[in-house]
């Protein structure tokens, strides 16, 4: 694996392989010492077009962990806002000496560019590109899953897949670079997936997709599925005509306090509610359920770190 | 290379194929096609003419271009008039339309003299300005269709292309007014609200890409509308670049009622689906977009059937720095002239799709009468205009956008390896093209 740009063409092998060493990432940051001399010497660039502290910040905590020496590069405000090209940046960053770039970039594709042309030699980490993929975040998403599934099962959580679960995503699919990134990795490590959202949220050609499609969440939380994933909407989107108001999302796509309940009136003691962050409190999901027991929404900012550090680490120290 | 300075040189070409038929010797002097067959080589012109045996070769009306974009006056760092047709003349052709959305905007008098002026300083081709249809190409009045007609560029095809002349009425007086003077309005086909921000074809290609999705119907409900605009009024419509089934549907519907439309596809929309855009390369990226499998086959039948009329090339060059960045910062758009014969020969002639008289048909004679110029595009007989090519169908190359003569290095064709070269153009006689390479123009003196 010479850079991570995508989950879609991640093999059942390598994905298994970094949750795996993201398992034992997560032993270090237990310890006194959260840190390992694995990358001294390297330099990972976090090149960010786009405000993300969240993620900023998680990958800078990884790659500091492993020792690496960190460049924080906000696009914003820099000679980029002048108009240099993403090719003279690269360019400058290869100058610099950078081992990795952690690309967070608007554009969709920006990444799988950067990769595939001769502007630059070093790994690059797609952090999120437009509307197409956001690989870490899925990653740490099916490690949250993972722990949630093995318990659930009984197993260790190293070297399981996640055959047989059942999760639901929820939200703005057609926007967003979460959804797609955890369906392809959910379905290549064994789950099924069901995705909930309005007509109008779903991509033209979504239903070649490798999963179900419903528009009925509460229909689909009484099938007790084993986790639900929560997306963000930017309510902006009323604006251009997605859906007609944050209300009527809220009420027919949120997850609200009366649905926390059928949960448990269900007796569906094993649904776990993840959410990528930040939230829109009383949006797309009521501070009852982001607040209670069934939510992973810190879990999966803590295993954030655990994956990042797995994947810089496997990308800069190769299998050796 | 030896010219003499008033009368060009006569050529005796030996035993090239007419539009693929069986082999035949004619004889190009002054200007014209002076003699077909067993008599061409006892004219008393073919004393002292320069033979060409062109055993193999096939001989086929100079190609005439619908759509061109050729950068100046205000892209020169893109395209000049002189290196846009030394590319079309490399690629076999003896005319091009140069479209509007030039800086400034071709919606004047001034600006469409101007281009056909260069075009005639340059000697390479007929330049033939296409004028806008809108004043800047803004979509809010019309520009002074009449004043380019009667211009000495002659105007005869006006276009907005680039952007589409989305509002119902504007578009419906552009369509009656240009009747006056026997004009056509060549549409771009684009509803621009279902298409803001569009990056790619919508499906399910661009679901998993993330790239906004320009869908089909955007291109398909403008059709369907001026078919109907041009019924309503009487009027001839040309359709640019057609990329979609949907749309060859609508079109055969139209012309099955006897509606005056013509249409055009391009060579790249003939051979490249979306499946190229999953490498984010932008050279990919062009306006329509590259579509399904399914549209491209049904775009062949469609040129093959007669649905569609004609090729037209769409020849986008850009400096590298528009194509060397992030797919949704790229320009739209792909050169075309120096490879439109040979992806044509590949979709529809290896295909068996069409024979080399039905490339003379869509490549030269339907275009040339849609944009009305009377000396292109005509058989090749005993008194007709020297506007010959001599192709070798046999010729295999490798795409490189480096050894080509237009200043654009955006070929999606590039590496690809593809049949069909021209040997030789000749352009009202004068040999453009000879032995695979730029030859030389034709002189103004020449051009009365």
């Amino acid at each position: 694996m010479k850079h991570l740009l995508s989950t879609h063409d991640l093999s059942r092998e390598d994905a298994v392989r970094i949750l795996d060493t993201a398992e034992q990432m997560a032993a270090v940051g237990t310890r006194e010492i959260k840190k390992l001399p694995a990358l001294r010497g390297r330099t990972v660039v976090n090149l960010f077009y786009e405000d993300s502290t969240r993620t900023r910040i998680s990958f800078e905590a990884a790659a500091k962990r492993l020792s690496a020496d960190v460049i924080n590069f906000a696009a914003k405000g820099s000679s980029v806002s002048k108009g240099e090209s993403l090719k003279d940046t690269a360019q400058t960053l290869e100058a610099i000496g950078a081992d990795a770039v952690v690309l967070r970039h608007w554009a969709s594709g920006a990444p799988a560019r950067l990769a595939a042309t001769d502007w630059i030699n070093a790994a690059v980490v797609n952090a999120g590109d437009g509307t197409h993929e956001h690989p870490t975040q899925a990653l740490l998403d099916a490690f949250t899953l993972r722990r949630h599934w093995s318990r659930v099962r009984g197993i260790e959580s190293t070297g399981a897949d996640l055959d047989g679960m059942r999760v639901v995503i929820v939200g703005d699919v057609l926007h967003s670079r979460v959804a797609r990134s955890n369906l392809w990795l959910l379905r290549t490590l064994g789950a099924e997936v069901t995705l909930v959202a309005p007509p109008t949220l779903l991509p033209v050609g979504a239903d070649a997709w490798p999963c179900a499609i419903s528009f009925d969440l509460d229909e689909t939380l009484s099938t007790g599925p084993d986790a639900v994933m929560m997306l963000r909407v930017q309510a902006e989107r009323m604006n251009a005509a997605f859906f007609p108001s944050v209300a009527e999302y809220s009420r027919r796509w949120g997850f609200d306090d009366v649905r926390l309940a059928a949960l448990d009136e269900h007796g569906f003691e094993h649904t776990a509610i993840l959410h990528p962050g930040p939230m829109n409190r009383g949006f797309e999901i009521s501070s009852g359920a982001a607040d209670s027991k069934r939510a992973l929404v810190l879990e999966q900012v803590a295993n954030g770190v655990s994956v990042r550090m797995a994947v810089l680490y496997l990308l800069l120290s190769g299998d050796n | 290379m030896t010219s003499t300075e008033n009368h060009p040189e006569a050529f005796l070409i030996r035993g090239a194929s007419l539009l693929g038929g069986d082999p035949e010797d004619f004889l190009l002097a002054d200007g014209e096609i002076a003699a077909v067959g067993p008599d061409a080589a006892a004219h008393p012109r073919a004393a002292g003419a320069r033979e060409i045996d062109a055993a193999g070769l096939i001989a086929l009306p100079g190609m005439v271009d619908l759509h061109t974009h050729l950068r100046e006056p205000g892209r020169e760092d893109a395209e000049t008039v002189e290196t846009g047709t030394r590319a079309a003349a490399r690629g076999g052709f003896t005319a091009v339309h140069a479209m509007a959305n030039s800086n400034p905007v071709a919606d004047t008098a001034g600006v469409v003299e101007q281009v056909w002026s260069l075009g005639r300083r340059s000697g390479w081709v007929d330049v033939r300005p296409v004028g806008a249809v809108t004043v800047g190409l803004a979509g809010e009045r019309l520009s002074e269709l009449g004043a380019m007609a009667e211009s000495r560029a002659g105007v005869r095809v006006f276009s907005d292309d680039g952007i589409c002349v989305s509002d119902p009425v504007l578009m419906r007086r552009a369509l009656e007014y240009v009747k006056a003077f026997d004009g056509v309005i060549a549409q771009h086909a684009q509803e621009p609200r279902l298409t803001e921000g569009a990056q790619m074809n919508e499906g399910e290609v661009s679901a998993v890409l993330g790239l906004p999705g320009w869908p089909a119907v955007a291109e398909e409900s403008i059709i369907a509308r001026d078919v109907l605009l041009a019924e309503h009024v009487g009027s001839r419509l040309h359709v640019c670049h057609v990329s979609t089934a949907g749309s060859v549907d609508i079109i055969r519907w139209a012309k099955a009622r006897g509606i005056a439309v013509t249409a055009e596809v391009t060579p790249h929309h003939l051979l490249l689906t979306e499946e190229q855009v999953r490498t984010y390369d932008p050279v990919y990226k062009v306006n329509p977009p590259l579509r399904r499998e399914a549209d491209v086959l049904a775009l062949r039948e469609a040129l093959a059937d007669g649905t569609i009329d004609i090729v037209g090339t769409d020849h986008a060059p850009h400096p590298d720095e528009a194509k060397e960045c992030e797919w949704a910062q790229a320009a739209m758009g792909m050169t075309g002239l120096e490879t439109a014969l040979s992806v044509v020969q590949h979709t529809m002639i290896e295909t068996g799709m069409m024979t080399w008289a039905d490339f003379a048909r869509v490549t030269s004679t339907i275009p040339a009468a849609i944009g009305r110029l009377a000396d292109q595009g005509r058989p090749l007989a005993v008194g007709e205009p020297a506007n010959v090519v001599l192709v070798d169908p046999a010729h295999r190359w490798t795409v490189d956008p480096g050894t080509m003569a237009t200043m654009g290095r955006n070929s999606p064709f590039a590496g690809m390896e593809l049949p069909g070269r021209v040997e030789a153009t000749f352009y009202r006689g004068t040999p453009t093209v000879l032995d695979a390479e730029l030859n030389t123009p034709r002189a103004l003196g020449e051009q009365a």
